[in-house]
């Protein structure tokens, strides 16, 4: 615990992603009912996941760890467009975005 | 005990962004839990930049505060949800789903936070010692050893593009509208149509035109 103020380590960007990622994972638990909250827990999980990423890219001076930080920020914009274009579309359909409500493929 | 200005920042930033992440899930209004995300991503961004990796810390406020999230926030405000049914089961959840993530938590920190937070600082931006800036060193290996992916990130991008608008696409009853390929599949024929018939023939009192 000598270093926690005296020098920037490895540690210190793990234990942030760590911490975001398991404050999304309790979000998912709370906010099981919208789906817009579902969405904004997955995207800080997909933070946390980058934060690692960033953390091992800098440790150990690889720039493939960075690089694929950036793949994944494109693929995430392309999955929130699509994800918020879904749910658009439900809207419209079904007048809810309650996750309970949406059983039609329940036998 | 000596006091490093860098890692103080990066502390402060860390704890704006988990006090934002954590107020962010348990917002009762969807606009204020997607602002609070903005908060978590911009202060996750700064302790990027601490770190040196400025190219991305950018990248994620411009794509991410500047494009992602300004779509969440069109939407929740698009979509006209009442808030009561939505908190429904919160209460309930709230024991175990504080279990988990604080179970997970403390197995992860056990796994890494201890051992290496207490071994050497981080190693030397590699970028700075090749003399170059960070974006430079990033650019350097997309494209040469990951130019392919590049591509194929940009193919992927257009395929999001085209689905998200033909998923949200709708045609209304009564609209005007044109159709392009019936336009550009148009003939002469189709258009113009030509009739035969005799020519016109000035109207004269009488019979006074017949003798002329």
């Amino acid at each position: 615990m000598a270093n926690l103020v005296s020098a920037l380590t490895l540690g210190h960007y793990l234990a942030l992603g760590a911490v975001l990622f398991c404050i999304s994972v309790a979000g998912l638990f709370l906010n099981r009912k919208n789906v817009i909250m579902l969405l904004v827990s997955l995207e800080l999980m997909l933070l946390s996941v980058n934060i690692n990423f960033v953390a091992f890219s800098r440790s150990l001076g690889d720039a493939a760890g960075q690089v694929f930080v950036f793949f994944i920020l494109t693929v995430a914009a392309a999955e929130a467009a699509i994800g918020l274009a879904i749910l658009v579309t439900l809207f419209r359909n079904r007048r809810t975005i309650d996750v309970a409500d949406i059983d039609s493929l329940k036998g | 005990m000596d006091f490093d200005f860098q890692t103080i920042a990066f502390l402060g930033f860390a704890a704006v962004a988990a006090i934002a992440a954590l107020a962010a899930i348990a917002a009762r209004n969807p606009v204020h839990a997607v602002l609070w995300l903005v908060l978590t991503f911009f202060s996750v961004a700064c302790t990027w930049i601490v770190g040196g990796v400025e190219f991305l810390g950018i990248a994620l406020v411009l794509v991410y505060v500047g494009a992602v999230m300004v779509l969440f926030l069109f939407v929740v405000m698009m979509l006209d949800m009442d808030k009561a049914p939505i908190r429904q089961g919160y209460v309930r959840y709230l024991p175990i789903g504080l279990l988990v993530a604080v179970a997970m938590l403390l197995e992860m920190l056990a796994l890494i936070g201890v051992r290496s937070a207490a071994q050497a600082p981080l190693a030397d931006n590699a970028a700075v010692a090749a003399g170059i800036p960070n974006t430079n060193w990033l650019a350097h290996a997309l494209f040469t050893d990951f130019m392919l992916p590049f591509e194929v990130a940009a193919v992927i991008l257009t395929v999001a593009v085209v689905a998200a608008v033909m998923l949200t696409l709708r045609r209304r009853e009564g609209a005007r509208h044109q159709n392009p390929s019936e336009q550009v599949r148009v003939r002469a024929a189709e258009r113009v149509r030509m009739v035969k018939m005799a020519a016109e023939t000035p109207v004269v009192d009488g019979q006074a035109g017949e003798g002329a």
